[in-house]
């Protein structure tokens, strides 16, 4: 079940290979939908299963696909995987589907997906891609996580919608730091967790 | 003098590697070059080099900001003055007062971003860059007064990370620092950096200015007057209500930022620089003649909806940041354009920003900033233009021979 390549192929991104910090995929949703950590988490959980059933189901069927047509299979089966999601989501959490709005419908063209299709679900069998799915999700899904924590700390001082700043704060001269509200900080934010993650895994550092 | 170089050299073991103080040695070094002229010279080749170093470069800049500077301290002791309804105090105790109100802001601007540089310096073992000597006198001049001193640290070490260090340090930025500290705190802090309460202090310093404001204070500025202005008819008053002109504008007796409010300190510093040669002429006059040019359209339509196109061409440049950031923001040699025809195109384009923010965009008051920063972004992709078509035309002269 879990031998050393299916090990690999969950563990290695979160960190090693990291959707997010390694490959740089994935940003344009990573600055969008993280101003707070409830958005960011759901997005986060619609990623990973998306990027899990899509991986299984484009292996399942991977040898019956003509190469020349595969990009667009691939995109139906993410499409059809998607607004599984985006109706799930309107149906049980109706305000975050609507914080999340257009970017839950975007994660067709988000980059991770159609790079574990193409590099990882077409030569693999179905429980490795499953297994893949899920690591590059999670990989994706925790640094959302993280940009999203210091966004809401700093930009409103809340964590999950909970004033964590104290008043005495804010009644002292404290206060909110509009920048990290708006998408620029996002990137920076990213880049900061870049360059601590290079900082510490020395093999990845460009020359 | 003797004594210091005495000391200098008695402590010197020390920083040297294997001293006690090995680590500290780029702060050492950074002290003896401050205060002497280093006395190694170069042993091979030829070197045509003038004795104008970076550090003279620097303290240059810093000279030509003093009138700015000494202007900046009577003006906000004489706003406050006007507010609390005494505008016939003594000038000195203005002077005293505005130096009080700004001394906080100009330590932690250098104590922080010094500092930062000095951290820096530590760890990749570098020497220190004389390059935040300016920067640091920059920020508080460009800062509205009542900016909280925390918000200021954050924003200088902000801007010295990601702007400065991140780069590979001095001369090597994208963009002009002192611009990137004000911009992070006009986007991240944004009612603390417009509106009525930014830029006149109002509250005594070691009870020097005790009293409380009169009736008819407002606090607000001229370009922000503008911004919220309704009617045809365009009146610009000072703190308390009173008329005033463009001439008042350009003397600088005004509420604004603190160093940007006087067109004649400015224009000091603009000689001191121009006839030194530090900062390019280039850059300088294109910025007024930009600005000039996109003043002159506007108020070719005068619009109600857009009240700062009522104002007078020339007016234009005398009030907010217009000449602040003309002569000392955009004639920042690292974050400029280069080339000679690049710099009158970078210069000219910054004028037309400036002014083009300023009148069209009712989000913002005042361009300037965002004007040289824009340029900023674009000045390596004019130089490259300029020496691509120069190689062009070139490489037409010998090929059709």
């Amino acid at each position: 079940m879990l031998s050393k390549k299916n090990k690999e192929a969950l563990f290695n991104p979160l960190s090693k290979d990291n959707p997010v910090l390694v490959q740089i995929l994935g940003i344009c949703s990573t600055l969008a939908v993280t101003v707070s950590l409830e958005p960011a988490i759901v997005m986060g959980i619609a990623v990973i299963a998306v990027l899990a059933f899509s991986n299984v189901i484009i292996s399942l069927i991977r040898n019956t696909i003509p190469t020349t047509i595969r990009i667009i299979v691939q995109l139906v089966v993410v499409a059809a995987l998607v607004i599984i999601v985006q109706q799930f989501l309107m149906a049980y959490n109706y305000d975050v589907s609507k914080q999340l709005s257009v970017f839950i419908g975007l994660i067709i063209t988000n980059c991770i997906l159609m790079g574990r299709l193409e590099a990882f679900a077409l030569n693999n069998k179905p429980w490795p891609s499953f297994l893949d799915g899920i690591g590059n999700g999670l990989g994706y899904a925790i640094i959302l996580v993280i940009v999203a924590f210091f966004r809401e700390l700093l930009g409103s001082g809340t964590v999950f919608g909970f004033q964590v700043i104290p008043q005495w704060c804010y009644d002292h001269g404290y206060e909110n730091n509009g920048l990290m509200i708006l998408p620029p900080m996002a990137l920076i934010t990213v880049a900061c967790i870049i360059w601590v993650h290079r900082a510490r895994n020395t093999e990845l550092q460009e020359n | 003098m003797k004594f210091l170089r005495k000391y200098m050299d008695r402590v010197k073991p020390q920083f040297m590697p294997g001293g006690r103080f090995e680590k500290l040695q780029s702060v050492y070094d950074g002290m003896e070059t401050f205060l002497f002229t280093p006395n190694t010279t170069s042993h091979s080749g030829v070197h045509i080099h003038d004795g104008n170093d970076l550090k003279r470069t620097m303290i240059t800049v810093v000279v030509a900001l003093l009138p700015a500077l000494l202007f900046a301290m009577y003006n906000i002791g004489y706003q406050h003055f006007l507010a609390i309804g005494h505008p016939e105090a003594a000038g000195t105790t203005m002077f005293v007062y505005g130096l009080l109100a700004m001394l906080p802001c100009i330590v932690v601007s250098y104590v922080v971003g010094l500092g930062i540089e000095f951290i820096g310096a530590q760890i990749h073992h570098k020497e220190i860059q004389e390059g935040f000597l300016v920067t640091g006198i920059l920020i508080p001049l460009i800062v509205p007064i009542n900016t909280p001193l925390w918000m200021v640290a954050v924003a200088t070490a902000f801007a010295v990370i990601f702007a400065k260090e991140v780069f590979g340090g001095t001369g090597m930025n994208i963009f002009n620092v002192a611009l990137i500290t004000r911009a992070f705190l006009f986007f991240a802090y944004p009612s603390r950096m417009s509106g009525d309460a930014a830029f006149v202090k109002t509250d005594a310093i070691f009870g020097i200015g005790q009293g409380n404001v009169v009736d008819s204070f407002t606090g607000a500025t001229p370009l922000g007057q503008i911004a919220t202005h309704v009617g045809d008819t365009l009146q610009l008053n000072d703190v308390v209500g009173t008329p005033i002109t463009t001439g008042d504008a350009f003397m600088g007796l005004i509420a604004g930022s603190p160093g940007e409010t006087s067109m004649v300190a400015i224009l000091i510093g603009a000689v001191i620089l121009l006839v030194t040669g530090i900062a390019s002429w280039r850059v300088m006059a294109s910025v007024f003649v930009g600005g000039l040019a996109m003043a002159s359209l506007a108020h070719a339509f005068p619009t109600p909806a857009y009240a700062a196109s009522m104002l007078d061409p020339l007016a234009q440049l005398c009030y907010g940041g217009f000449a602040f950031a003309a002569v000392f923001m955009a004639t920042d040699p690292v974050t400029g354009a280069r080339t000679r025809i690049g710099q009158y195109i970078y210069g000219f384009l910054i004028g037309v920003f400036a002014i083009l923010i300023r009148v069209y965009n009712g989000g913002y008051p005042e361009g300037a900033m965002l004007a040289v920063l824009l340029m900023n972004a674009f000045a390596p992709l004019i130089d490259h233009c300029v020496v691509s078509f120069n190689i062009k035309r070139r490489l037409n002269r010998i090929t059709t021979k």
